[in-house]
């Protein structure tokens, strides 16, 4: 509860900045004022109360997922200075909607009820079809929001279907309530207006989470966006909706197996198939992210489907090192796309030779994002991995590893590129803040490999 | 805590290097490094004690709740690959001394880092951590050969990073699906997943990813076809790296890991995974009479002996493992000591090609000396390193079936054959134009030379102490069987 007052609050400063006119100041109080939610988010620990009539529940797996988001975000402002370092106009608008869309996220990772979850959903989608748009002179940003916006309102309404019919089946919003009436209602059988309900839910936020069938939109999406916003896209946004996905199962069909497995099990081999094929076809880094984006949306559907004691502490931890090399190879591209005006993997060429923590940080990123130890990823993968097969999902499983294999062919041009070819010439230039922030990314995803229990426990 | 001190030590060193800028200090201390690391591998065998299996034990929890601790200790079989590695890699770092490499740091940077991941290869008894530092090296063998490589180095070694790591992702499954089958609570030791109670279908499965992905890092015919381009393509270093130790870790795994957790797929099926090293060894043995290249040449050999080497520890019979360890170590050291060849007589002719060599024996008198002692030791002749080796490997095969050893024994015929013919056709007849002005090796050269040549008759004379050490390293192994 305390993080979503201090964000808003942080959100109304922000505007207020803008109207004074302080534009120095702007991301240093942001960077404070995130600094002092994620403070205030933790000492929510072991707090496990609900609030308003369970409309929200505070508990340890929410509070560490909101941790995550507002961290994440954190990270992605210590690179804003950088890239919009040649706009004048006070970007007090901008930055104030990112931390409303993380309110609606952190709304997200709390919910106890499906309204609460229909109302975060909303505040981070609303919030983000202005972010996608956000560069109004460039085409392709335009084209961007249209079709996140027409597309993402769409489906709001299948999801919004789904939850009435559910509430028309249950009688009720509340997740407990709905667990109570599935477990009395399973045998014989759940009413088909429930499952469809279900079933509409699921693509709705499916969507979201950019699985496919329904990822369409992404590759486009991401590739319009502004960088920076791509950045919050493809790791708060995703942890966000794919944590309230599993927060929704695991509460309202707690105990409960055999009525949605198959369905995401299937999503996510679809998921991880077609994200890691269509990847290795992309020329440019940014929308080679989008497609690893959606890859690894697949992987971690296998949390939903294999639910045990320490499947939420294995998304966690996924989630984690998904976004931190994410917003590492986002820091990189954005550096490369002011250098060098395009993202195209020739652009690439010969980084290693003077921009060598460049060059370092991205490679960690790319080679944690293929899962290869002792990085971060490959222990992400290893726990949801495990715990699959431990339920008995060997077949996803192997999809799933199959499909590491192949994004071999995608993680290593970037570093193929920066390594092995020649070299282009022209320096990136970034300041020392900057440095520092990739350095600490790089650190930490490999500090996370060496010392996955700092996390692994928590949940 | 000297099985500790072997694998952070060259951690912690290749972090170091990474940073040096002077490229002389660069040199020197990734030379002493290695060098520091060879002493503790002795100081290490001083202590070991050889009735007595998994010594100088180190145990700490890493993951405790899902089973995993880092384990690292000795048997005989780690005890002689850590002994190889630690023998090599200052050998390695040395003859590269003469090579111009741009980037010195980072060059040497990542050998050391490759020898800490393969040490911990050779030493971790948990399956999880055996895991981790096996794709270790894949990262430092890729950058080496990819960043200091000839011709072609991006596709070739972008298929050799793709085809092992496919394959090590299958081992990935197969490690975590015993695991799942270990009595509870989990556990990656390896003594709960030697412990495992598979059914007869899930230990074919096993047994199958535990092969392929073997299989590709040795490589065994018909998973080779990464392999003779990178060793071109590769600086001397990486191909060294490649040939003397990687191809180790394959091998290693098929003794440590596979043959212990899923044998009974062996005895069910009746030799039928035997042929397949077989035929590489035939196969492999053709190829390389016609090579022209040296590097290919040595790749298409490799394949043979290591062909020979997997067949023998697949027998499951107690002779043949000690064998297949023992030529472990020899093969080691004979490759390296001919790719050395191959880099000194580059260096000179700037050519690798054999037609176009010739009567450099002539010339270069104490290179010729060297390079015939190191080719008997590939050819396996009585009182060289091979001999020794082979001979144990023949007569395993010969017990388990006589027509697997006759066919097996080709090896020694065509190994003869070719590395014969490939010696007459370099060293001797007439010079030529390219090998007219041809020098004799110095006395910097000869010291690594000199090195190998000192292991390859001392094996080959007094192997006690090598056969002891497999002795020891089969015990654990054969006890597991029975």
């Amino acid at each position: 509860m305390n993080s979503i007052i201090s964000l808003s609050v942080l959100g109304v400063l922000v505007l207020f900045l803008g109207i004074l006119k302080k534009k120095t100041w702007l991301l240093p109080l942001i960077l404070v004022g995130l600094l002092a939610s994620l403070v205030m988010t933790v000492l929510h620990w072991n707090l496990n109360r609900s609030l308003f009539h369970n409309m929200l529940i505070i508990d340890n797996s929410g509070v560490a997922f909101s941790a995550v988001m507002i961290f994440s975000t954190f990270l992605i402002f210590m690179f804003a200075a950088q890239y919009y370092r040649k706009v004048v106009r006070p970007l007090d608008d901008i930055y104030a909607i990112m931390i409303f869309a993380l309110v609606g996220a952190v709304l997200m990772s709390y919910f106890g009820n499906l309204i609460m979850l229909f109302l975060g959903i909303e505040t981070l989608s609303i919030a983000l079809y202005v972010l996608a748009g956000s560069h109004k002179e460039a085409i392709t940003s335009n084209e961007a929001t249209l079709k996140y916006f027409l597309l993402g309102s769409f489906l709001s309404g299948f999801l919004l279907f789904g939850i009435a019919l559910i509430y028309g089946s249950s009688g009720s919003f509340d997740l407990y309530a709905i667990h109570t009436y599935v477990v009395e209602h399973i045998h014989p059988g759940l009413p088909p207006m429930f499952k469809a309900g279900l079933f509409l839910l699921i693509i709705g936020l499916a969507f979201k989470i950019a699985i496919a069938p329904f990822h369409f939109w992404a590759p486009d999406v991401y590739e319009g966006t502004p960088t920076l916003l791509t950045a919050f896209m493809a790791t708060v946004v995703k942890t966000a909706s794919v944590f309230a996905m599993y927060r929704f199962f695991s509460i309202a069909f707690f105990g409960i197996h055999g009525v949605w497995e198959m369905t995401i099990a299937i999503l996510a081999g679809i998921t991880i198939v077609i994200g890691n094929v269509t990847g290795i076809y992309q020329p440019n880094l940014k929308r080679m992210l989008a497609y690893s984006s959606i890859s690894h949306s697949g992987y971690m559907m296998l949390a939903m489907v294999a639910f045990s004691g320490r499947t939420a502490n294995a998304l966690l931890f996924y989630a984690i090192a998904y976004s931190i090399a994410t917003i590492a190879a986002f820091a990189i591209l954005i550096l490369v796309r002011e250098a060098r005006g395009n993202d195209y993997f020739g652009s690439f060429n010969g980084l290693s030779k003077n921009n060598r923590l460049e060059a370092f940080t991205l490679t960690v990123a790319m080679l944690s994002l293929t899962g290869i130890p002792p990085l971060a990823g490959f222990i992400g993968k290893y726990f949801l991995f495990a715990a699959a097969i431990e339920q008995g999902w060997l077949w996803l499983v192997i999809i799933a590893i199959a499909g590491s294999a192949v994004s071999v062919g995608y993680y290593f041009k970037p570093i193929i590129s920066m390594y092995f070819r020649e070299d282009q010439g022209i320096l990136l230039k970034a300041d020392w803040p900057f440095k520092i922030a990739i350095l600490f990314l790089a650190i930490l995803i490999i500090l996370l490999g060496i010392l996955p229990f700092l996390v692994s426990g928590l949940i | 805590m000297l099985t500790l001190i072997l694998i952070v030590l060259p951690l912690l060193a290749a972090i170091g290097l990474f940073f040096v800028k002077n490229e002389r200090w660069a040199r020197n201390l990734a030379l002493a490094a290695a060098l520091t690391e060879f002493g503790i591998s002795i100081a290490a065998l001083v202590q070991f004690f050889l009735y007595c299996h998994c010594q100088l034990l180190f145990r700490l929890d890493w993951l405790a709740n899902y089973g995993i601790s880092l384990k690292f200790g000795m048997d005989g079989l780690s005890m002689l690959m850590t002994l190889l590695t630690t023998f090599l890699v200052p050998i390695i770092i040395y003859t590269s001394f003469s090579q111009k490499i741009y980037r010195v740091s980072s060059f040497y940077s990542l050998i050391i880092l490759m020898q800490a991941g393969l040490i911990g290869v050779f030493t971790s008894f948990d399956g999880m951590v055996f895991y981790i530092f096996w794709e270790l090296t894949l990262i430092p063998a890729y950058f080496i050969a990819g960043y200091w490589g000839g011709e072609n180095r991006i596709r070739i070694t972008l298929k050799f990073f793709a085809y092992t790591f496919s394959g090590s992702l299958l081992m990935l499954v197969a490690i975590i699906f015993l695991y799942s089958h270990t009595p509870l609570p989990h556990s990656f030791d390896h003594i709960w997943l030697y412990a495992n109670n598979l059914n007869p279908t899930e230990q074919l499965w096993v047994f199958l990813a535990f092969f392929i992905a073997f299989a590709i890092k040795v490589p065994i015919f018909p998973f080779h076809t990464w392999q003779p381009d990178t060793y071109v393509t590769a600086p001397y270093s990486g191909s060294m790296l490649l040939g003397g130790l990687m191809s180790k870790m394959g091998l290693f795994g098929l003794i440590r890991w596979m043959i212990p957790i899923v044998y009974p797929v062996l005895s069910r099926t009746d030799g039928l995974f035997i042929i397949i090293p077989l035929i590489g060894i035939v196969y492999a043995s053709l190829i390389a009479i016609r090579q022209d290249e040296l590097k290919r040449f040595v790749a298409y050999t490799s394949i043979a002996h290591l062909g020979l080497i997997a067949a023998g520890a697949l027998t499951l019979n107690s002779q043949a493992m000690q064998g297949a360890m023992i030529q472990m170590v020899s093969h080691g050291i004979n490759i390296v000591g001919l790719f050395i060849i191959i880099q000194y007589i580059e260096a000179r002719t700037k050519t690798t090609s054999i037609s176009e060599l010739g009567g450099i024996a002539l010339k270069a008198p104490r290179l010729a000396v060297f390079f015939m002692i190191i080719l008997l030791g590939s050819v396996a002749l009585p009182l060289t390193n091979g001999f020794v080796g082979e001979f144990l490997l023949l007569l395993g095969l010969f017990k388990y079936y006589w027509l697997y050893a006759a066919v097996a024994g080709l090896t020694i015929i065509f190994s003869a054959v070719y590395m014969l013919w490939m010696y007459q056709r370099v060293m001797l007849g007439n010079t030529n134009l390219v090998t007219e002005n041809f020098t004799d090796l110095s006395w910097r050269e000869m010291i690594p030379l000199a090195a190998i040549v000192v292991l390859v008759i001392w094996i080959g004379v007094a192997p006690g102490m090598f056969m002891h050490l497999a002795e020891n390293g089969v015990g654990q192994i054969i006890g597991v069987i029975r």
